[in-house]
């Protein structure tokens, strides 16, 4: 940026007293815009990208059977959106309840349990989901690109999204019981 | 030749051709593949390889042949094992980025929005070259004019005293 | 109790800095001696005021205090005294401080100087040392401060605050987290603070800089006052960045020293300018060229500093050297934007006044060729520079986040250094202003033709990849190039009066020590870019899973696993650690062990590795994996890197180099001073 402000006058003739006006405003504008974007990077790492209350925006993902599932599929529903992967000692911990709380919700049809793999590999992953018994729709994380939206810090991580389809919350960490998971939903369906 | 009537029996025998070529192509893979298949698994240099030029997001910037991570181990044995099945080491790396974005290549791919990082970058480049050039331009410009013109106004200096000082300083300099 | 006093020093920092910031303003408009000798002795109080805060927080270290959350984080019971020391730089808290209490100390040296005939840059250079400390000392005072407290709330709830709440009770945990395992490592020690004291020391050429721009007294004499600063600030960061590349090669288990992460890299763009600038401004000395560049270079300088510090502290990047995310982010953001927006400004505002006299005679004239590295010095700043953003850059517009890695920057910038090697032979033995062909191949030949020696002999063992050879060529004829100009010089001084060899050696550099001190440096140089080639493009690398008894073998060198054993050590770690026989060419060489040290109160785990030592190669050893409860079984991955331990010689030479090169002699300033008033005192009386 600097190079700019500094070479195009060092043609000028000496005599002019001032620069020209163009060269000024160019070096201001690349150093404004340069600016501009280090600020809007850094907007997006304080706040992340998606903040609570914002509509959150459409995304698919295709689960490990195969079968395909957008975020649009599911307005009307609570969506419980967690990231998870094999290699994480801590997603381990709050699997069993996870399951345990979408096969309570199951039946009521309200809520819906989304797993996306986090840089995983798939036989881990697969194993991974036999040993806990999840049912629940589980898939990989395409090219890291729900994650990149949502711009998770870690796994486990789990993004709660309203009927109207705004994010309502976010855990980061692990669940301590089935209960938070129970209380977080339940007072989205209210 | 190349008219509409005859096109379609054209395209239909290119159909054929075609169909030769993958048959025959496939076939050369599959032998390929049983005549490349080691009763031994690839071994840690192998996957090592492959592993140093991936990336993976868990742990940044380091590759991924020396990662510590359990999310990095698997990666390496995942490479092994497709290794074990015959792919390439492009075939891996593109699977990888196809699997987990980009990102986990050593440099970004030319294609998409990374262009704009290429054509920046030569832009710039070039840019800092040209006002080089004409830097340099100036100055020889410069020395074909007379010597006297040459000097410069020294505008800040209304201190008669700093003024000797400081030639004296310059003239020991330039003699050291 | 500690605490609070430690914080009401920095308050009162803050408060002393606001108030030499106005009294430093307001003396240098109304051009007052009194207000500006005001804000010098405000800014003389900062230093002995932040060297409370620092040692409060020393003292709470060291003490144990765990009730502060700093030092809950960064210590633990089982932490030696000189790492608990050290841990006021093993966080962002504390390394804030830290870096405050460098620039402060620095900005008092400079007010300590005699400033006789630069009186009115004081008022200015006062600004904008204080401006910068003053944000920092925010910085500490208002987001991340070293002494916040735990307390319990009377409802048993856990919460962090400088002062008690009402109703609330200390906290004190029994034990703290620790530091982190990277950082406990005597490199650690050390590294930090040498980049930091390069960091803040550009500081002060920048403040001068800005001086000389706002009181338009835009002549050589910033330049003259400021060029040692420069070279005390490069020589510091040159050190920070071989301590880290050091601590990276023992602790990191890359088996590499330098992985162009992006806090590297952003350590190492400063440099990069600051290098150009110390050749740029010789030209400017010599020949009155390129004022404006020379401007523009100390202002880009201190731009990436506090950039590169703003990236790796608000975690805009991610990295494995970046602190926590922090909330230090947009202030730091605007500090940046005020600093950029209003250099620029006064930049441009004299740009005029910054005319050059000077001239380009020849393209091979040593101002020419000083040009031509200030290019090459750009460029792979350039290349550096827009790496380290795009990142940033894609994940705005596509949400994909990009990786740079370390075989693009080589290929990139390989060549690139290659053409400075190239330079730093030829440029030495170029005269001023005028240079052909004809008189540098006159003075070049001789060395030339050792270097092509050099080139034969790394063709006949067997070395066939045209970028080493290239390398070496070059490597060998720099080498040449400085030694003969060396052995000239003593040659002529010592025919001249017939001094001693050795005496002539230390009179010739003592009579230049600038100009030989910088052929050191680049001697420095050169044997580290030999082992820079050595390790790139000579490096092997094998891995393999051993049974005990079992051996692999790599360059020659056979591994053999003997043992593993693995143990809580009452210092809170778990340590695996394989014992492995080495032999070369069936020749016993002795016993290496690498291991995995597992922190328990941090979680995490390091890789030490094993390494053996020679000035041809380096055996380097890591420990990638075991079986728990079997000790009878680990992988090892075994490295060759040849030449490598000629990085660490040069960064040794290369130290020496900058001692000479800096060293202070009496000030030839005033020399000339006594001379002129002499003259004048003459002048007046006729």
């Amino acid at each position: 940026m600097d190079q700019n402000v500094e070479n195009s006058p060092k043609t000028a003739t000496a005599e002019r007293r001032s620069l020209p006006t163009w060269v000024v405003v160019l070096a201001f504008a690349v150093l404004i815009a340069f600016l501009a974007l280090i600020g809007v990077g850094l907007r997006r790492v304080q706040a992340g990208p998606i903040v609570i209350g914002q509509k959150v925006p459409d995304f698919s993902m295709i689960s490990f059977d195969g079968q395909t599932y957008n975020l649009s599929d599911f307005e009307g529903k609570v969506v419980v959106l967690n990231f998870w992967a094999s290699w994480c000692a801590p997603c381990s911990q709050e699997a069993a309840e996870l399951e345990e709380a979408w096969r309570n919700y199951l039946p009521g049809d309200e809520v819906i349990f989304l797993g996306v793999d986090y840089t995983d590999t798939e036989p881990e992953a697969l194993s991974y989901l036999a040993k806990f018994d999840i049912t629940y729709p589980n898939g990989p994380d395409l090219r890291t690109r729900i994650s990149q939206m949502f711009r998770i810090t870690g796994v486990p991580e789990t993004y709660f999204i309203d009927q109207e389809g705004k994010l309502a919350y976010v855990k980061k960490g692990p669940f301590a019981s089935l209960a938070e998971i129970q209380a977080i939903v339940d007072g989205l369906l209210q | 030749m190349h008219d509409k009537l005859n096109a379609l029996p054209m395209k239909s025998v290119r159909y054929f051709a075609l169909a030769v070529l993958l048959a025959a192509a496939l076939l050369g893979a599959f032998s390929g593949r049983a005549l490349a298949q080691d009763p031994q698994p690839p071994s840690d240099d192998q996957v090592n390889a492959v592993a140093k030029e991936l990336y993976c997001p868990v742990c940044e910037n380091i590759p991924l042949d020396v990662c510590p991570t359990q999310a990095c181990a698997q990666w390496r044995e995942l490479i092994r094992l497709k290794l074990s099945q015959g792919w390439s080491e492009d075939d891996i790396r593109s699977y990888f980025a196809e699997q987990y974005g980009d990102r986990v290549l050593a440099a970004p791919p030319l294609q998409g929005f990374n262009w704009v990082f290429y054509v920046l970058l030569g832009v710039f480049a070039i840019f800092a070259v040209v006002v080089y050039i004409r830097v340099v331009r100036n100055l020889k410009a410069k020395s074909t004019a007379a010597d006297a013109s040459a000097i410069a106004s020294q505008p800040a200096e209304q201190d008669d005293y700093l003024k000797r000082m400081e030639e004296e300083l310059n003239r020991r300099e330039k003699s050291s | 109790m500690l605490a609070n006093f430690g914080f009401g020093a920095l308050i009162i920092t803050f408060l002393v800095a606001f108030y030499g910031i106005g009294a430093a303003i307001y003396g240098g408009v109304k051009n007052s001696a009194r207000w500006v000798e005001s804000a010098r002795l405000a800014m003389l109080l900062t230093f002995p005021l932040i060297t409370l805060t620092a040692v409060s927080i020393i003292i709470l270290l060291v003490t144990r205090q765990y009730q502060v959350q700093y030092v809950y984080n960064v210590t633990s019971d089982t932490m030696p005294l000189y790492l608990k020391i050290t841990a006021l730089w093993g966080g962002q808290a504390g390394s804030l401080i830290f870096w405050s209490w460098l620039m402060s100390a620095f900005a008092t040296a400079v007010t300590l100087r005699r400033w006789d005939r630069d009186r009115e840059f004081l008022p200015w250079v006062i600004v904008v040392s204080l401006i910068t400390l003053a944000f920092f000392v925010g910085m500490s005072i208002f987001i991340e401060n070293p002494f916040e407290r735990f307390w319990m709330s009377a409802s048993g709830r856990e919460m962090v605050a400088m002062f008690q709440p009402a109703g609330a009770t200390p906290l004190l945990p029994s034990d703290g987290r620790g530091l982190n395992p990277l950082l406990r490592h005597p490199g650690m020690v050390i590294h930090p603070p040498m980049l930091y004291l390069g960091f803040v020391s550009f500081v002060i050429p920048f403040a001068f800089a800005i001086a000389a721009l706002i009181t338009g007294r835009t002549d050589d004499r910033w330049i003259r006052i400021t060029r040692r600063w420069t070279l005390v600030a490069w020589i510091f960061l040159s050190l920070g960045l071989v301590l880290g590349s050091r601590w990276a090669y023992d602790v990191l288990g890359w088996g590499g020293y330098w992985g162009w992460d992006p806090v590297e890299i952003a350590a190492f763009l400063p440099w990069l300018s600051g290098t150009a600038f110390l050749h740029s401004v010789m030209i400017q000395e010599k020949r009155g060229m390129f004022k404006r560049w020379n401007m523009v270079l100390v202002i880009v300088t201190y731009a990436l500093v506090i950039f590169g510090t703003f990236l790796t502290r608000s975690g805009v990047l991610s990295s494995v050297h970046a602190f926590a995310q922090s909330a230090i982010g947009p202030l730091f953001f605007g500090f940046i934007g005020i600093t950029f927006i209003v250099s620029l400004a006064l930049l441009l505002h004299r740009w005029k006044d910054l005319t050059s006299a000077g001239q380009l005679n020849s393209m091979l004239s040593r101002e020419a060729l000083f040009l031509l590295n200030n290019l090459l010095f750009m460029l792979i700043l350039l290349v550096c520079l827009w790496g380290l953003i795009f990142p940033i850059v894609s994940e705005l517009f596509t949400g994909q986040k990009v990786t740079f890695g370390p075989p693009w920057y080589e290929r990139i910038t390989g060549p690139l250094f290659a053409a400075l090697l190239l330079l730093m032979g030829v440029a030495p033995l170029s005269a001023w202003g005028h240079s052909t062909v004809k008189t540098l191949g006159r003075a070049m030949w001789k060395p030339a033709i050792v270097s092509v020696a050099v080139l034969a002999v790394a063709l006949a063992s067997g070395v066939r990849s045209v970028g080493a050879l290239i390398g070496f060529w070059l490597v060998g004829f720099v080498i040449a190039i400085t030694l003969y100009d060396y052995g000239r010089a003593i040659w002529a001084r010592h025919k001249r009066s017939h001094e001693p060899l050795p005496v002539a050696f230390w009179n010739l550099v003592g009579r230049n020590r600038r100009r030989y001190g910088g052929y050191i440096i680049h001697l420095g140089i050169v044997l580290m870019a030999l082992g820079i080639i050595g390790i790139e493009m000579f490096q092997t690398e094998t891995q393999g899973t051993l049974k005990t008894g079992e051996s692999l073998s790599l360059s020659g060198y056979t591994v053999t696993f003997r043992s593993l054993a693995e143990w809580n050590n009452p210092d809170g770690r778990n340590i695996a650690r394989a014992v492995v026989d080495v032999s070369k060419d069936g020749r016993y060489l002795g016993q290496l062990a690498p291991r995995r040290d597992f922190y328990f109160d941090a979680q995490q785990s390091m890789t030490i590795p094993g390494v053996r030592s020679t000035m041809d190669d380096d055996l380097y050893l890591l420990l990638v994996d075991w079986e728990e409860f079997n000790s009878n079984q680990a992988t090892l991955k075994l490295f060759h890197n040849p030449l490598i331990n000629w990085l660490w010689v040069g960064s040794f030479v290369l130290i020496l180099g900058m001692l000479v090169a800096a060293w202070p002699d009496q000030e030839p300033e005033a020399a000339v001073q006594r001379a002129v008033q002499k003259a004048n005192g003459r002048a007046t009386a006729d």
